[in-house]
């Protein structure tokens, strides 16, 4: 058999992948199969999910007519300068500021490939240590009202999931303080 | 260089963690960009080299990173670089672009953070056997010390900010390496591939030129790096895991007590093979592997630990090979040459 991606050499690995229990075989050449980060059989390099993503990218061709006939311009990331129809595209972002010049576009995407679009772990060390916390919990307080009144509701039920994650955090640190007196 | 290096095996691999007999390791994966500085990718070469230089300087001037070694990849030769892919500090996208990337390598092996990969930086601790919270400790720790020097691109409502889209959030990727030779034989293994993604991990086998998995290894993900915590993500894993490795204990019963000669007749075969043969390939000592990686957890070999198994699954890739032996070979002679460790191992 052909490999999959070039077409030209014989495929001789082929691998079976589950994304969202549909199963996906392949059949690559090792080259190819380097290249999709198949390399070792060992290697944990998760299989990237471009395709997916590219695929679930795309404006609908509708959608995009529209943009065009009524002559929107394209999104432009100051920093590195990349459209959205671009990261479309390429299904990679060129920077951080990316992230905040796509933000509304990205949090349906995020939700479709996350269920959900808000973070809900770790803090950076820089941002950690001063009580920052509990402005945190302000801020996301705010948000989840201006979300409501914007009867984005998705966001609002992300938005307390996230309150209540910090609060619960929140008591288990004091319960914590109290057992270490 | 590395020569030494292949000569012992990775220090994580010499210690035993839970789950051993089914789960070879546990890893874990942050990825992490420095605010204000374009994704590699899409990075020109000043930038990168700024990444480089920015990584050097927190390396020299916290103790903490100073345990550990950095190499700049461009300074190293074709076959240091495939040597690391193998022993899986850097990765084999890493390859395709070594200008202005680094790698280091902190004590033991256990930590890895490649610069300029797809992100700037990406953490990695590996652990033997089933130990998340060993792993994840390991890398918070760099994780901790690297954010305290520099500012990471961080946003509050999306997280740790990523080139791809599907690592942002916690940026973290845990995934164990688990053997499920018995799952394979008793034909269960599509059902439990099944179960695994309905509950939302991703799972990988790895298919040689038959149709038998390679070395019946698989890898169970997350899927999802956004909108849980570090912890909920750990414990996922770690729950499903421990469903497998029951199953997979299940089936090594069920073959026991249905088909206990033909089983130990394929793993004494096995371990017959790789203990005389004159020349064999590096897919063939997986599958043989395999087979006595098994029969050791099913107690039928004894005398061999299994920590000359995983050495020897390392040892018998091509990069690790030819810095093993300190010299190039062909592709035929480096069969002959496995052989000839493997023998050498198993004596
Ligand atoms: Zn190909
Ligand atoms: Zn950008």
């Amino acid at each position: 058999m052909r490999c999959q991606d070039c077409k030209e050499k014989d495929s001789t690995v082929s691998m079976t992948h589950i994304i969202n229990n549909e199963k996906v075989i392949l059949n690559l050449c090792r080259e190819c199969a380097a290249k999709r980060g198949f390399h070792s059989p060992l290697d944990s390099i998760p299989f990237p999910l471009a395709n997916l993503l590219t695929g679930m990218l795309s404006p609908a061709p509708s959608s995009k007519k529209t943009a065009q006939a009524v002559g929107l311009p394209d999104l432009t990331c100051s920093q590195c300068q990349l459209t959205f129809t671009e990261f479309s595209r390429l299904g990679r972002f060129g920077c951080g500021n990316c992230y905040n010049t796509f933000r509304e576009k990205l949090q349906g995407l995020l939700r479709k490939i996350h269920g959900s679009s808000l973070h809900r772990g770790k803090l950076p060390p820089m941002l950690s240590e001063d009580g920052n916390a509990i402005k945190e919990q302000e801020r996301l307080q705010a948000e989840l009202d201006r979300a409501i009144e914007a009867e984005d509701f998705e966001r609002a039920a992300d938005l307390r999931d996230k309150i209540k994650s910090l609060v619960n955090e929140d008591e288990a640190q004091t319960e914590k303080e109290k057992e270490n007196v | 260089m590395f020569e030494n290096m292949a000569k012992k095996p990775a220090g994580w691999l010499s210690e035993d963690g839970d789950e051993s007999s089914v789960v070879l390791s546990t890893r874990i994966r942050l990825a992490r960009n420095i605010n204000g500085l374009n994704f590699p990718t899409s990075a020109n070469k000043e930038t990168r080299a700024k990444v480089v230089e920015y990584f050097k300087s927190a390396f020299e001037k916290s103790e903490f990173l100073g345990q550990g070694r950095f190499h700049l990849t461009e300074e190293l030769d074709e076959a240091s670089n495939s040597f690391l892919v193998e022993r899986h500090l850097i990765s084999p996208t890493m390859l395709e672009r070594l200008d202005d990337a680094g790698v280091f390598i902190g004590p033991n092996e256990q930590v890895s953070i490649m610069v300029n990969e797809e992100d700037h930086l990406r953490i990695q601790a590996i652990t033997t056997g089933l130990e998340m919270d060993k792993a994840m400790e390991l890398a918070s720790q760099y994780d901790n010390e690297i954010g305290r020097l520099m500012e990471y691109d961080y946003d509050s409502d999306f997280g740790f900010l990523t080139a791809c889209p599907t690592n942002v959030g916690t940026g973290l990727r845990a995934s164990v390496l688990i053997h499920l030779p018995g799952l394979v034989l008793t034909r269960d293994i599509d059902m439990v591939i099944q179960k695994i993604s309905k509950m939302g991990l991703a799972v990988r086998g790895f298919y040689g030129e038959g149709t038998d998995v390679l070395g019946n290894l698989f890898q169970i993900s997350n899927q999802t790096t956004l909108g849980k915590s570090e912890e909920d993500i750990l414990e996922d894993i770690e729950r499903v895991t421990r469903v497998i490795t029951g199953d997979e204990a299940a089936a090594r019963n069920r073959l026991r007590e249905e088909a206990s000669e033909q089983i130990s007749d394929k793993i004494w075969r096995a371990f017959g093979i790789l203990k005389y043969a004159r020349v064999l390939s590096s897919e063939e000592v997986m599958n043989l592997l395999s087979a006595v990686r098994l029969g050791l957890a099913m107690g039928i070999i004894d005398n061999l630990s299994i920590k000359v198994i995983n050495e020897i699954l390392l040892l018998s890739q091509p990069a690790h090979l030819t810095k093993y032996l300190g010299q190039d070979m062909t592709t035929d002679e480096r069969d002959i040459a496995r052989a000839d460790m493997v023998r050498d191992k198993l004596k």
